[in-house]
Order: structure tokens, then C-alpha cells, then sequence
């Protein structure tokens, strides 16, 4: 009996030691994902804010943790994947500091209040500093602002360039020496498995600065380029090869992603041309204003060989009583005849020949940016008599209009006729990302609570910023590169459910 | 090998149980080890939980039986479309049971009883992938029972009593898969709600055809758990007007479903007995966990349960191996109340085998000590919640399931 007693303890800690349950094939268990041909154990990351996870206008520790690459390489722990290091910043709220200054604004979080919601700069003292340097390569060198030749550039990691402009910020708190270069950082990883989308901010500071800037297309130095021009192509696919050729260096194996249209984000879809609200007298009264300017001043300008039949027929001005009238706005690419109508026979003042010199109406194929919103229909100085977009034009900065359209879609044309063709020459898998987010745009891409789209703070994929995705937009774009790696490399990473990541933050200041 | 080695514990011992939804059948070390029959066996103060009817027929005068349990278990989930798992962390359950019963005189005895027969303790890791549906769980119910029986002839008698339950729940989940602070800790609520109090009876016969057959039936009653002021406490809720969440009282209930029991008993060969259980759990009054938040701005919380009723059929058997030792085995099916669509992990319970063992040590004439373990099956099952909505857009919660229980249980039984 004794030995019976002994039985049950034995048998009793056999029980207790099976009593974990388990599945038949746990999916932590090998060969259930894997990376099929592709070596995840050291992937690296290269690109821009997108890459870097900003969002909401700001880099901030919530938004790097739902980056692209962190959620991939969540994804590709399950296939062989190794440690993934990202450069978190120091808080949520997103801006930055150098020796104390603030030089990056914080975040933009959706307040409300009894008007509704409305995206506002979240209050608080940022406590990023530049200055404390991180010296160190991280697996996520998504470092934000940066442009195709930035990535190659030796400088632009100085901190001492930062207030000047020759270096960026997010880059000087983590390169490893004022003369180190992002691919360069990347590369002494030695990835054996790297990620690059860069060329966004090639095309899109010039749009999101309304063609502000230069379309530098033939200028082969882009050392002399503004922040806000449009880079050469063949600048591009030069640069682009290399840091290709520097990132592939260590296994041949990567994915590249293209460059998505600006006409895919929330920043230029969402304030409408035709949003302007006017009654009878208004438009009447504004009609008669600009009388003198369409019926007059155009046509002499036309006889005087000035300006085209076209030109002039484009620079029409009209009104009419109901909510659909389009803004007026200056544009650069008029002819400026602000001199000329100070001379004679028009001889007019200088500040009404300034405010006709490049003016016109907006028109369909024009896009007015997102924070046109919070200028149109607004007065100038108190005056009843100067509103914004109908008595005083919208600045270029506020619109893209569809000539400087065509010049960022030139540009991205051509970058990515590069990437696809340095894809396909360096056997890497590609994501085309402009097709995805031009999916995202029109009607939007099913998820498993509904759509995702491209509608300012409801649609879910982008951030308060318009530009920037959420961390659901990051996850979606997560599972296009997984579905590129899965088909290119024989993989079975799984894909992320996007249901399960959050879109804005509600906060009130 | 280890597969061979519980085999072989198994054939030698046998014997399980625990039931579906959040009923947890360990009322009793003796009938537990003989897989929780008991409706028809008069073999201690476990008749007060198990037949009433039965006491009478108790030899001494006065018996008195006490145990606890341990209840082990585990609890993972995964889905291998997504790649995410998760694995629950529960602490230790200790449902317990008094019996007492007194015998007045030769046709009526008196009882009184003590004992958990609801309770459930699931904890997942806090912001799981299901954490919109539930973090963690505590809900446990204690059962009060005094009890009469009355011998009507030999062959036939009746018992029962009122039911006094006082019970208790904690819930703790996200409130949606995504809200969350400005630093990213989600948003969650704890609904807390104890000392709720009901009454229910419980009544059976026992009917002795021949010295050696015994049939017993028994009927719980349902006592549903109304909580008035229980209350909610929102956790890292974003400070904003579009997420009006403050903390408020709540009311909700909970119904602990009637149970009827019929069985039978036959004694063999001198030292063997047999059992039979059938139960049926009425569990179709489970329909909906609804909380009604007291503050108007927050949205009622429904959650459809949609529980059918449910059987269990148990088997036992006992053995007098010698004068110090009784053995016990048992088994039992015990058919899952949750339908398909309506499998949440706060009661990840599907079908379950129970195989249960166990053993009495005579100490002396007097005293007894009562082991019991229990091991519970679940095969591991792909299901899915199909209730939880997303501004009215139904996303179902799916995966695989797979868990499993190990409760030893020790107890003493004293007769005079």
C-alpha cells in the first residue's frame, strides 16, 4: 500500500508537469512561418519619416513602435527574425529640442470641443535633445526629411549643421560621426535583409509647399538644391544605385518601395477647390469688383502681346450666389504683370497691381492644401472687405496647381521607372507602393471593421498631418512588403491584422 | 513514453470533473474521484450537495466531510493567420465544500452545506490580442444549504432545502481594440460587483428497489446573480470629450442555471459500487451578459452569450481494497454550453473529458481523509466570438483553442 501511495505522487506529478496544455503545431514552433529563402536574422530599414513611423506631424515613441519595419519585424520574429533596435525618441509628444531650443514642433493630437473635433499641436515641452547623441546604428534608419542624395551625403548627420540646414536633426542624434552618411551607417549593420524607401521627400516638399520651390530637373548638383525643389532624376537614379549597391553589399537580399502620388494623401484631397460660400450680393458686388480686371485689363493685355488668348481666358475671375466657388489664388506660373500694370495706360497702384500680377481663379484640376482650411474665407487685419480666397488671392504655398502637378508627376515617374528597374537588376522584391495607396484613395482597401481611406481623420489611414500614415495605414503598409517578401523569396511570413491597430489619438490640450 | 505512462495512470485510476461554462463541478472528494457522480450513492455528507434524499439513509449519527481543491489550469489561444498567440496566467483556484449532516431519528435527518459550485479565474496577459473582449475574470459564488431529508418508506425518500448565494465578480477588458492615452497604455474597464446575494431550493428522491440498486434525482434550482451596485472603473482613458468615460456605478446579472441530476448506484462482488450520473444544465437562460452603465453618456455593454443546455454523463467506480483504503475511479463527457460563434475566452470551454481518481485513507473508525484528482480534456478546438461589434460592423474574434485542467483536491470526512 505504501508503494501505492508512492505511485499516486508519482503519478500526481506527472499530471502537474503535463498539464500545460499544448497545441498539436504551436505556431511558435519552427517551419510553421518561414522565411523561405530570405535570411530576416539582421534586417535594416532605410528610408525617410515614413520608415522612421512619424506621424501626426511629429516623431514620437507610440507612432516609431507602430513604424513599417517594427511591425515587420514583429512579424519576421516568427520566421527566424532577430532583435530589431529603433532610435525611440524621449517622449510622446513628439518635437524637438537643440541645446534647449525647440526646433520641432510637437505632434498634433484630434481635440474637440462643442464645435466638434479639430486637430490641434498637443501643449507640453519637448524633452528630445538633439544633442544628446546616440552614436549608434539602429536596425530603423528611417530618418525623417531625408531625400534620395541625403542618404549619401556626409554632413548631414553634424549636429553642428542642424541650425543652418546642411545637416537634419533626427539624423545627428543618431550618426556615429559628423561625417558618417545614413546608408553608410546602415551598411556597417550588415544586413542580411534591408528595406528602402527613400525619394518621397524628393517630389513632396515641393508639394506640400504648394510648388513653392524649384523643379531642379537638369541641375546634376544637389548641393545647390532648396528644401523645397523637385531632385533631377538622373540625381536620383544615381544615388538610388548607390545606396542600393551599399545595402546589398552584405547578402543581396532586400525590397524596395516606390513613390505613391500626392494626389493618394489627405493633404491635398481634403480642403475642396469649389468651397465657397457666397450670396447674391456678394457675388455681385465681387463680379463688379473684378469687372475692371476680366473685361478690361486682360483683353489689353492679350493686344499688347503680354499675355495669350488662353492665358487670359484662364485668369477669369467669376462669382455666383451658392456654396461652390472656387478660391482666388496667385500663381507663379502665370505671367507677372504686376509692373507692367503699373505703368501706363493702366497706371495702377502698386498694391492692386501686386494683388492682380499672377492672379486667377482656381480650377478644378488644382489641388488647395490641408491648411489652406484654416486660411480660407478668413480676414485679412479685421477688414470685412479682405477675405481670404475671395477678395485676397491664397498664396502659391497653399495651392498645387495642375502645372506644378505635372512636374511632380514627371519626377515620380521617372524615380520610379529607377526603383522598379534596380528591383529587378538586383533580383530584390518590390513593393509598389503608389498602386496601394492610389487603392487606399479610390474607395479605399477592406479591412476586417470596415474601409480604410484616404478621408482626413476618419478614413483611418493617415495621420493629422495628411501626409503621414496611422499605425493601421503602417500596418497595412507592413503587410504589402510581407506579401512582396512571401511571393519573392518563397516565404510564409503572416500578414498583421491593420483592425488591430489604432488610427488618431483624442486628446484635449 | 509519457504518453504511455498516463495511460497506464490513467487505466489504473480514472476520473474527472469540472463543467461547462463557469460551473465547476468539485463538490465532494469522494464522489469527485468516482467522476462527481453521486446522485444515487450514500456514502457520506456529500449527499447535501449531491441528494439531499440520501442522508437518511446514513449510517452514523452524525458526519461531517470538508476538502479543497486545486484547480490548475491553462489556456492558450493562436491564430495562425495573424501569427499572434496568447496564453492565460490564472492563479490557483480553491473552490471548497463542508457537509454536515445530523440524523435526528430513524426517518429524518438534518443537513447543512457549504460549498463553490460556480467560480471562474481566467487571466490573460493585459492588452492580449482578445483583450477587447476580456483581460481577466474572477467570479467566484458561495452556497449556503441547510437541508432536510425524510425517509418515507425503506425504499423511498425525500430531501432538500434553500439555497443562499452570495457571489462576487471582477471583469476587466479593453474597451475596444484600439483606444488608448496619449501614451499608448489602452484603454480598460473594471467592472467589479460583490456581495450579491440570491436564494434558490434544491430537492431530491432516492428510491431503493433492492439492497444493492440505489436510483437518485435531484433538481437545482437557477438563482440568477443580480448585481444593483456594482461599479466601473475606466483605466487610461484618453482625456477627451469624445471619449466620455468616467466612473460609474453599473448594474448587471448573472444567472447560475438550474441543474437536474438523475442517476443510479449498484453494489457488486461485495466491495465494488458503480455509479451513474446524468446531468442536464438548463443553460439557456444564459442568453446575455448585459452591464448597464448608471451614467447616460456611456454606451450599455451587450454581449450575447446564447448558451444552450447541456449534458453530462459521469460514470464511477469504487473499490474497498482493504479496510484502510477505499479506490476510486471515474470519468465523465461533459458537453460544452457555448454554441458556435459564441466562443469567448472568458469561458474558453469546449466539450471536455474528465478522467478523475482517487482514494479514502481510513484513519480511524472515526476520521477519513478523502484525496481526489481530477484531469480535464479539452481537444483543442478552432472557434470563434461572431458578437463583438465595431461601429456596427460585427468583428469576429477566431482562433484556436487549447486548454486543459489538473485539480488535486484533499479532504477529511468525520463520522460519529
Amino acid at each position: 500500500m505504501k508503494n501505492y501511495i508512492k505511485y499516486m505522487f508519482v503519478a500526481s506529478a506527472a499530471f502537474l508537469a503535463s498539464c500545460e496544455a499544448d497545441f498539436e503545431t504551436p505556431i511558435t514552433d519552427e517551419g510553421v512561418y518561414t522565411s523561405g529563402t530570405a535570411d530576416l536574422s539582421n534586417f535594416v530599414s532605410v528610408g525617410n519619416s515614413l520608415t522612421a513611423g512619424y506621424a501626426d506631424g511629429a516623431l514620437y515613441i507610440t507612432g516609431q513602435e507602430n513604424s513599417y519595419p517594427n511591425i515587420l519585424a514583429g512579424q519576421f520574429a516568427l520566421a527566424g527574425g532577430g532583435d530589431f533596435t529603433q532610435p525611440l525618441v524621449d517622449d510622446n509628444l513628439g518635437g524637438l529640442t537643440l541645446s534647449g531650443n525647440v526646433i520641432a514642433e510637437n505632434r498634433f493630437v484630434l481635440s474637440a470641443n462643442a464645435d466638434g473635433p479639430f486637430p490641434a499641436r498637443l501643449e507640453g515641452t519637448p524633452t528630445t535633445d538633439v544633442a544628446n547623441a546616440l552614436a549608434s546604428p539602429f536596425n530603423n534608419m528611417g530618418i525623417p526629411g531625408a531625400k534620395s542624395f541625403h542618404l549619401v551625403s556626409p554632413g548631414y548627420g553634424d549636429v553642428g549643421g542642424v541650425l543652418t540646414g546642411t545637416a537634419n536633426p533626427y539624423y545627428a542624434r543618431i550618426a556615429t560621426s559628423s561625417s558618417s552618411t545614413v546608408v553608410g551607417d546602415a551598411a556597417s549593420l550588415s544586413p542580411s535583409f534591408f528595406s528602402l524607401w527613400i525619394g518621397n521627400n524628393d517630389i513632396l516638399s515641393y508639394a506640400t509647399s504648394g510648388g513653392s520651390g524649384v523643379d531642379q530637373t537638369g541641375n546634376l548638383d544637389p548641393t545647390t538644391y532648396g528644401p523645397n525643389d523637385i531632385t533631377d532624376p538622373t540625381v536620383f537614379a544615381s544615388v538610388y544605385s548607390q545606396e542600393v549597391d551599399a545595402l546589398v553589399a552584405s547578402s543581396g537580399q532586400g525590397v524596395l518601395l516606390n513613390i505613391a502620388d500626392v494626389t493618394s494623401i489627405p493633404y491635398f484631397t481634403t480642403v475642396p477647390v469649389f468651397s465657397i460660400p457666397l450670396d447674391e450680393a456678394t457675388a455681385t458686388a465681387l463680379n463688379a469688383q473684378f469687372a475692371q480686371y476680366n473685361d478690361l485689363i486682360l483683353p489689353t493685355l492679350v493686344t499688347f502681346g503680354i499675355i495669350s488668348a488662353e492665358e487670359a481666358a484662364s485668369r477669369t475671375i467669376s462669382f455666383s450666389a451658392g456654396l461652390g466657388n472656387a478660391p482666388i489664388i496667385t500663381d507663379t506660373d502665370l505671367t507677372d504683370v504686376s509692373t507692367i500694370l503699373q505703368g501706363p495706360p493702366a497706371n495702377l497702384p502698386e498694391e492692386l497691381a501686386n494683388l492682380l500680377g499672377q492672379l486667377r481663379q482656381a480650377k478644378a484640376d488644382d489641388l488647395i492644401v490641408l491648411p489652406a482650411a484654416s486660411v480660407l474665407g478668413t480676414q485679412v487685419g479685421d477688414d470685412p472687405l479682405q477675405v481670404n480666397g475671395v477678395s485676397v488671392p491664397l498664396a502659391n504655398s497653399l495651392v498645387l496647381t495642375s502645372t506644378e502637378q505635372a512636374r511632380v508627376a514627371t519626377a515620380a515617374a521617372s524615380y520610379n521607372a529607377t526603383i522598379q528597374a534596380i528591383a529587378a537588376a538586383n533580383d530584390l522584391a518590390f513593393v509598389d507602393a503608389r498602386s496601394a495607396l492610389a487603392q487606399v484613395a479610390n474607395g479605399g482597401v477592406s479591412y476586417d471593421a470596415g474601409l480604410l481611406t484616404d478621408a482626413f481623420v476618419s478614413g483611418g489611414a493617415f495621420s493629422l498631418d495628411g501626409v503621414h500614415p496611422t499605425p493601421r495605414g503602417y500596418a497595412y503598409t507592413a503587410n504589402l512588403i510581407i506579401q512582396a517578401i512571401n511571393a519573392k523569396y518563397g516565404a510564409t511570413i503572416p500578414q498583421v491584422n491593420v483592425g488591430s491597430y489604432p488610427t488618431v489619438t483624442l486628446t484635449n490640450n | 513514453m509519457k504518453k504511455l505512462l498516463l495511460f497506464a495512470v490513467f487505466a489504473m485510476t480514472a476520473a474527472v470533473t469540472y463543467a461547462g461554462g463557469y460551473r465547476v463541478s468539485l463538490q465532494g472528494h469522494k464522489s469527485l474521484a468516482m467522476g462527481h457522480t453521486g446522485v444515487a450513492v450514500v456514502n457520506s455528507s456529500e449527499l447535501v450537495f449531491f441528494n439531499p434524499a440520501g442522508l437518511v439513509y446514513l449510517e452514523n449519527k452524525l458526519n461531517i466531510s470538508g476538502g479543497v481543491s486545486g484547480v490548475f489550469s491553462d489556456v492558450k489561444y493562436q491564430n495562425v493567420q495573424f501569427g499572434t498567440s496568447a496564453e492565460t496566467d490564472s492563479p490557483v483556484g480553491t473552490p471548497f465544500y463542508l457537509y454536515g449532516s445530523y440524523k435526528a431519528n430513524d426517518w429524518l435527518a438534518f443537513g447543512l452545506g457549504v460549498y463553490t459550485p460556480y467560480g471562474s479565474t481566467v487571466e490573460y496577459e493585459q492588452d492580449w490580442v482578445g483583450s477587447h473582449l476580456v483581460n481577466n475574470i474572477e467570479l467566484a459564488a458561495i452556497f449556503i444549504q441547510p437541508t432536510v431529508s425524510i425517509k418515507i418508506a425503506d425504499q423511498f425518500s425525500i430531501g432538500g432545502g434553500p439555497i443562499y448565494v452570495t457571489g462576487s465578480v471582477n471583469f476587466n477588458r479593453n474597451l475596444n481594440r484600439t483606444l488608448a492615452d496619449l501614451d499608448g497604455n489602452r484603454s480598460d474597464v473594471t467592472i467589479d460587483a460583490s456581495g450579491v446575494n440570491a436564494w434558490g431550493y434544491t430537492i431530491g428522491a432516492m428510491f431503493n428497489p433492492t439492497e444493492n440498486l440505489r436510483i437518485g434525482f435531484n433538481y437545482r434550482s437557477e438563482i440568477i446573480l443580480d448585481a444593483e451596485d456594482g461599479t466601473a472603473e475606466f483605466n487610461d482613458v484618453p482625456n477627451s470629450p469624445l471619449a466620455p468615460f468616467a466612473d460609474t456605478a453599473i448594474s448587471a446579472s448573472l444567472p447560475l442555471p438550474a441543474e437536474m441530476t438523475v442517476g443510479l448506484s449498484y453494489e457488486f462482488c461485495d466491495k465494488w459500487l458503480f455509479a451513474f450520473d446524468y446531468n442536464r444544465a438548463f443553460w439557456d437562460v444564459y442568453n446575455s451578459l448585459d452591464i448597464d452603465f448608471a451614467d447616460p453618456n456611456i454606451p450599455d455593454s451587450q454581449n450575447r452569450r446564447n448558451y444552450k443546455n447541456a449534458s453530462i454523463v459521469r460514470f464511477g467506480l469504487q473499490y474497498e481494497a482493504t479496510s484502510k483504503f477505499t479506490l476510486r475511479a471515474g470519468y465523465y463527457f461533459d458537453e460544452s454550453p457555448v454554441q458556435d460563434g459564441f466562443f469567448a475566452p472568458e469561458t474558453p470551454r469546449n466539450d471536455s473529458n474528465g478522467y478523475t481518481a482517487g482514494l479514502t485513507f481510513n484513519v480511524s473508525d472515526r476520521l477519513q481523509i478523502d484525496a481526489s484528482f481530477l484531469y480535464l480534456h479539452f481537444k483543442e478546438v478552432d472557434a470563434s466570438y461572431d458578437f463583438y461589434f465595431e461601429n456596427g460592423v460585427a468583428v469576429p474574434f477566431e482562433g484556436t483553442y487549447k486548454s486543459n485542467s489538473f485539480v488535486p483536491g484533499l479532504g477529511v470526512t468525520y463520522k460519529m
